[in-house]
């Protein structure tokens, strides 16, 4: 009787494990499925490849081309901004920081990666567009830069934190060789500690992206809106989340734009996909190197 | 029942971790009461056997068991069994002393708890009474509700002892239980394991040559998984009839 | 002599950029303080907005995020919890849980506004919750869940194999080891995990944009079927809407600030907590 009740409890566990598998199942199925329509009505290479973003026009075009590059560019972009500096202060504070100084930073990182993105973009809309547009004599403040630079300072907490703990899982000993045979911190840091936390730096990279990629608010508010392919810093872009988050309140149920929408959701659904896979298989491999496979 | 009856009959037991057979055709009579101290170099399958008697070899996956442990007329390998019911008649000290992160009372309530009593004031004598067996009553009743992580090493691995005794089992396995006490902690542990001998039976597993001659009644020392040689410990120590048994005791390998 | 000068060099760099960043966050906290504070009164968080948002408080925002809020916990945490107690507890090593850890991975990394498709495609329109609290919350719910998981199941792992190890030794069943020592000693790393997502959840704006939140609405939200104002959200509404700029943006200031001390609150509670577990536990 009570081996009847433990398996119950276990049958009863084991189902809410399936539960996360059963959202993102349920997010790709309703993705595609609302995807349906435009993918009928709209040909690939029209919607991966078309130029043009016109969804309210007669007759609408949907080249998500411009989206795509808007993106792509912002988050290129953001990502020479969080990098340098989130990983120079995951050394700092690795490396350098005294114990006391480790003590308050660490939490304060931790506090700032959890402001919200809504906090970052209105920010940069009230505070570092308009100091932009001054500086560089500009029409407007919101554009690719703007973006992309808040967009790289809100994240770089985040690349630091991962870093950080891809150092600290370096072995010791690894370091006590170094140090042992005459290496001083700077050449033990850049020739041992870099290179043997080098995968977990690039898996957080990597998630870094992936959060830049799918980051909404902030372009919605800063990015400056226009759906062209960039040709300079200064451009207005209209990254896909933006999209999605600008134009969803007025399309109608049923109609094509809802589903374009949606398309966009499930071509954004797929990079960051592919992104997560990659830095799951990185991170397995360096776990196996470490001996901490599992 | 009865110490006397008390006893583990091990017949043809075979052990295999996946393909390694860790344990190759044991046989062992273990007589009730008195302590037995299970001895040989490491990997020989000593921690390997004593797991089996309470079944804590379930927790190791793909593992497989052959052949019969009888206990109280029962065969404790069939699948079947209730080990919950077993653990409760089979208490474990482990190699590292390991109280839950609850006061010193609460460690020694649980086990009562989880067997369902409710009665508050048996629980209480409970609790001192087997604190009194393990002799850290007078260490302790004065911080009863205190954590017991808070506790040295030598009287947390007595409260662990004393954890165990609360549910008054008939066989008490020691898994080489002084394995990370110092000297003085050790005596201490020894002393009380050859006080409680009387109403229990020990099986201890042990590393220490000495420890094993000062405290156990019966020895038996096995190697690469077999068990070479097993008798009173007097007799082990002094004519060993295996070649490989006096080797080891005179410290040729191991 | 020559390595000594290089590793000052590189040292010094480093340094720099840790200035940056802490210059670029502080200058955000900064402008949200100074500017937000003015705007701040017992009236500005007590009291329904006024005049189209450009008087008043914002009360039905903040009761707004914190229903949402609460909603989203209610029903991430405990399938949260459950879900770590199996793959940490129960579950044999296999492909199955391998697969299962792999999807909570890629649920972790899908964009809120995703998330935000998903729940008016699935709430707000399949199962006709409507735009209201319920759609918002469950679809936040479904965003914070992962990180449930993550710190759950590493609080799980954290409790020493020697306490499972004797309880089962004492003859405790698997579920009495659960829920008598490994829950009780992990709790406090599961907070943790709890108090971070609560933060996360309020402070999000993209998954609710199509499933809860509206502009405007008279009065606090009746039922949970109600859409509601929630500080985030108004914060971006008082941007791009509405005619009267100048006002609106003090008002915005005053809600990012409440929103900023929300979740800095969250986080520094979290970690004093997890600090004094480790100081508790000794490891």
């Amino acid at each position: 009787m009570n081996s009847f009740k433990e398996k119950l409890i276990k049958r009863l566990f084991c189902i809410t494990a399936y539960a996360s598998l059963l959202f993102l199942a349920g997010i790709m199925f309703v993705l595609f499925k609302e995807s349906l329509k435009a993918l009928e009505e709209v040909s690939l290479p029209a919607f991966l490849l078309g130029r043009e973003w016109y969804p309210t026009d007669t007759p609408p075009e949907f080249g998500a081309l411009s989206l795509f590059a808007g993106s792509l560019s912002v988050s290129f972009i953001a990502v020479l901004v969080c990098v340098p500096l989130g990983l120079g202060s995951a050394l700092y504070l690795h490396e350098i920081a005294s114990e006391r100084q480790r003590k308050i930073l660490k939490p304060v990182v931790e506090i700032l990666s959890g402001v919200p993105s809504i906090i970052f973009g209105f920010f940069g809309l009230v505070v570092f567009a308009p100091l932009l547009q001054e500086m560089f004599d500009l029409p407007v403040g919101q554009c690719l830069l703007t973006a992309a630079i808040i967009l790289g300072v809100m994240t770089i907490p985040t690349i630091t934190s991962l870093s950080e703990d891809a150092l600290g899982f370096v072995p010791r000993s690894f370091k006590e060789a170094s140090y042992a045979l005459g290496a001083d911190r700077w050449q033990t840091l850049r020739r041992v500690t870099i290179p043997a936390a080098a995968s977990g730096i690039i898996t957080s990279i990597i998630m870094g992206i992936g959060r830049l990629m799918g980051e909404t608010m902030i372009v919605l508010m800063v990015a400056g809106g226009a759906a062209v392919i960039p040709d300079s810093l200064f451009s207005p872009v209209r990254p896909m989340t933006s999209t999605i988050a600008a134009e969803m309140g007025e399309a109608a149920q049923g109609t094509l734009h809802f589903s374009v929408l949606f398309e966009i959701g499930l071509l954004l659904f797929i990079i960051t996909f592919i992104l997560n896979v990659i830095s799951e298989l990185i991170s397995r491999r360096y776990r196996l190197k470490l001996g901490q496979g599992r | 029942m009865d110490t006397k009856e008390a006893g583990i009959k091990v017949s043809d037991l075979n052990f295999y971790y996946d393909k390694f057979r860790a344990l190759k055709n044991i046989n062992l009579d273990i007589p009730g009461g008195g302590i037995t101290a299970l001895i040989g170099p490491s990997g020989c399958g000593k921690s390997t056997l004593i797991r089996l008697f309470n079944r804590m070899s379930d927790l190791v996956p793909k593992t497989r068991a052959e052949g019969k442990i009888i206990l109280d007329g029962q065969n404790i390998l069939e699948p079947s069994l209730d080990v919950v019911k077993l653990r409760r008649k089979v208490g474990m000290v482990f190699q590292k002393p390991n109280p839950f992160p609850k006061t010193i009372y609460q460690n020694i309530a649980y086990g009562l708890e989880i067997g369902g009593n409710k009665d508050k004031g048996f629980i209480r004598h409970k609790v001192e009474d087997s604190l009194k067996k393990a002799a850290l009553w007078d260490d302790v009743k004065d911080r009863l509700h205190q954590s017991a992580l808070g506790m040295s090493g030598g009287q947390q691995q007595r409260l662990c002892i004393a954890r165990a005794l609360a549910v008054d089992p008939k066989v008490i396995l020691f898994d080489e239980p002084c394995a990370s006490l110092d000297p003085i902690s050790t005596a201490r542990i020894e002393e009380l394991m050859l006080g409680l001998k009387r109403n229990y039976t020990i099986i201890i597993v042990t590393h220490n040559m000495q420890q094993a001659a000062r405290t156990s009644d019966y020895t038996a020392f096995m190697y690469l998984g077999e068990l070479i040689e097993f008798g009173k410990t007097d007799r082990i120590f002094t004519v060993p009839r295996e070649k490989k048994t006096e080797e080891y005791l005179s410290g040729r390998f191991g | 002599m020559k390595n000594k000068i290089i590793q000052n060099t590189a040292f010094t760099l480093i340094a720099l950029t840790m200035l940056a960043t802490l210059f670029f966050l502080a200058s955000i906290i900064y402008f949200a303080a100074a500017r937000g504070l003015p705007a701040l009164s017992w009236e500005f968080i007590t009291e329904v907005p006024r005049n189209g948002m450009t008087e008043g408080g914002v009360a039905p925002a903040i009761a707004g995020t914190f229903y949402l809020t609460m909603g989203a916990v209610l029903f991430a945490f405990p399938l949260g919890v459950a879900c770590a107690v199996y793959l940490q507890e129960y579950s044999p090593k296999g492909y199955i849980v391998n697969i299962i850890r792999m999807g909570i991975n890629n649920l972790a990394g899908v964009p809120s506004v995703v998330f935000g498709l998903f729940g008016l495609a699935v709430f707000v329109k399949f199962f006709g919750f409507g735009v209201s609290i319920l759609s918002g919350s469950l679809t936040l719910g479904i965003l914070i869940l992962p990180g449930i998981i993550s710190a759950s199941q590493e609080a799980l792992m954290a409790v020493p194999l020697s306490f499972r190890e004797a309880s089962l030794a004492m003859g405790a069943t698997q579920w009495q080891t659960i829920r008598g020592i490994t829950l009780p000693a992990a709790l406090p790393g599961i907070l943790t995990g709890l108090i971070i997502s609560i933060g996360r959840a309020a402070g999000e704006t993209a998954p609710i944009l199509f499933t809860a939140a509206t502009l405007y609405r008279k009065g606090y939200p009746t039922s949970i079927f109600s859409e509601v104002m929630a500080l985030p959200y108004h914060i971006y509404a008082l941007m791009s809407e509405g005619v009267n700029p100048q006002k609106q943006t003090a008002i915005a200031y005053g809600c990012a600030l409440i929103l900023i001390v929300l979740v800095g609150l969250m986080s520094s509670l979290a970690i004093i907590i997890r600090n004094k577990y480790r100081s508790v536990y000794g490891h």
